[in-house]
């Protein structure tokens, strides 16, 4: 690993400080596993680190019934997996950080790492992109939020400008009753990431289908939406075919790569077969 | 003025921590750049905690920090400062072993050992956490340990043994 300088600003204002007035590469560092990973392998070599860990008031979920969720962007994997109000009101989102590498990982590893870090196999995703999370941003210039359908812009690129920090992560609270999975495909059972992740989200109001999300994981250069599936359903009436149908047309979304974990076509295979499964269980328990 | 060290190049030099492992205080001079896995075994010389992939993978490096467990190869040993740490030496009480160490011995769940360390780490922060883990939860749990002997088997009878 390349010689760095480290800092520990005590405050965000400090930290966007050192991030920006720096001619120098600055980096972020929070939970670490991916940055310090991809520093040992020489894949990144930045002159500063910026740690976050010592910034107050970014590591918090809260809920409140009007406006939703929010979680701090420095919140562990291994406490939104934990904690009750997620399990209760965004299960899915306990589902998809529980997949993620193991207990180590996930007592160290951050939400708004796993965000920023922009992988397109990233777990946590395709559930926030379902559930049409937004991301609140600061920068020198002032803050700035951001859809999280929006906020990636290649594999490990996002949106964010030098010197923006990912602060908190706002899930809106769903309408009716609903019901979500989060569906990832891999040779093992644990530790491992993604050939593909799904995240289906399902709800009714009044017994009539109101939404039908789906989000699709390490199958294109980003994690994405696949609308027009959606809309097959929505459009016309729930039946097998009309599922079979919406599950072509989230494949045709797919852009996928072929890696030492899969191939392109083997992606969209399985991803058809995983829409399938996340739409019925969603529709027979929502 | 924040990266005025970086100018004058200074970043290459040490920086003075303090670390609280296994109760004791130690004043280290570390490099930024050093892990925390390396100045636990290379400079403190508790090498009890081992290093595999050096990754993430394969949690023979995992110690407790306030009461977790992590891989201490993916902490920087900077930002390990004011953290109660605990090594697998620091497990036994007053010469006790602790007893998911003793039921690793009792069922045989040992072979050539270097998984061990991190699997008693995880076991006994699994028990803190949960004192009834059912056998599905045990496995979940240890699946940042690799074992490359055992077949976990005996690992998980152990482990069942000493539930609450
Ligand atoms: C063994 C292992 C297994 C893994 N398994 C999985 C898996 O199954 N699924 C998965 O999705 N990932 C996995 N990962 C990847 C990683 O653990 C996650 O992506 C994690 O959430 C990253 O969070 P972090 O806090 O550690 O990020 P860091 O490494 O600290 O940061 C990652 C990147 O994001 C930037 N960054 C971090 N926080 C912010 C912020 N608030 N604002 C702006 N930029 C920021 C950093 O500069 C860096 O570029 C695994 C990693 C390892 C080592
Ligand atoms: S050496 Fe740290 S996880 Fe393998
Ligand atoms: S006993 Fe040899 S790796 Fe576990």
């Amino acid at each position: 690993m390349r010689a760095f300088e480290h800092f520990q600003p005590s405050n965000l204002k400090e930290a966007i400080k050192i991030l920006s007035t720096k001619d120098k590469e600055a980096r972020v560092i929070a939970g670490g596993t991916d940055l310090l990973n991809a520093m040992r392998d020489g894949e990144e070599s930045p002159e500063c680190i910026v740690d976050l860990k010592g910034l107050k008031g970014l590591d918090y979920i809260k809920y409140k019934e009007k406006e939703g969720l929010r979680i701090g962007s420095l919140t562990k994997l291994g406490s939104i997996e934990k904690s009750s109000i997620v399990k209760k009101k965004y299960p899915v989102l306990c589902q998809a950080a529980h997949s993620i590498g193991s207990v180590q990982i996930r007592n160290m590893a951050t939400i708004g790492g796993n965000l920023c870090n922009a992988a397109p196999s990233a777990d946590m995703a395709p559930a926030l992109i379902a559930l049409e999370a937004e991301c609140k941003v600061q920068g020198a210039k002032g803050k700035r939020t951001i859809s999280l359908e929006d906020f990636f812009a290649g594999p490990g690129e996002t949106v964010l400008k030098k010197g923006e920090i990912l602060t908190e992560i706002i899930v809106p609270k769903l309408a009716g009753k609903c019901f979500g999975v989060y569906i990832k495909h891999g040779l093992r059972k644990a530790m491992d990431i993604a050939i593909a992740g799904v995240c289906v989200i399902i709800t009714k109001e009044r017994g009539k289908l109101k939404g039908v999300r789906i989000a699709l994981g390490a199958v294109a250069p980003t994690p994405i939406r696949a609308k027009n599936a959606e809309k097959i359903l929505l459009d016309g009436s729930v039946s097998e075919d009309a599922i079979t149908e919406a599950a072509e047309e989230a494949a045709k979304a797919c852009f996928p790569i072929s890696d030492v974990r899969s191939s392109e076509w083997y992606r969209r295979e399985i991803v058809k077969v995983l829409v399938r499964r996340g739409l019925r269980e969603c529709l027979e328990k929502v | 003025m924040p990266g005025e060290g970086l100018k004058k190049g200074y970043f290459h030099m040490k920086k003075i921590i303090e670390l609280k492992i296994n109760g004791d205080f130690y004043e280290i001079a570390v490099k930024p750049s050093k892990r925390l896995l390396s100045v636990i075994r290379d400079d403190i010389g508790l090498t009890g905690t081992k290093e595999g992939c050096g990754k993430g993978d394969c949690g023979a490096c995992t110690v407790l920090m306030n009461g977790k467990v992590v891989n201490s190869c993916l902490v920087l040993a900077i930002e390990a400062q004011g953290k109660e740490i605990i090594t697998i030496e620091g497990v036994a009480e007053n010469g006790d072993l602790h007893p998911v160490q003793q039921a690793l011995i009792d069922y045989g769940a040992v072979q050539c050992g270097f998984c061990t360390p991190g699997i008693v780490l995880t076991a006994k922060a699994l028990l803190d956490e949960n004192p009834n883990p059912s056998e599905e939860e045990i496995r979940d749990y240890l699946s940042g340990n690799i074992c490359r002997c055992t077949g976990y088997v005996k690992i998980v009878q152990a482990i069942k043994s000493v539930r609450g």
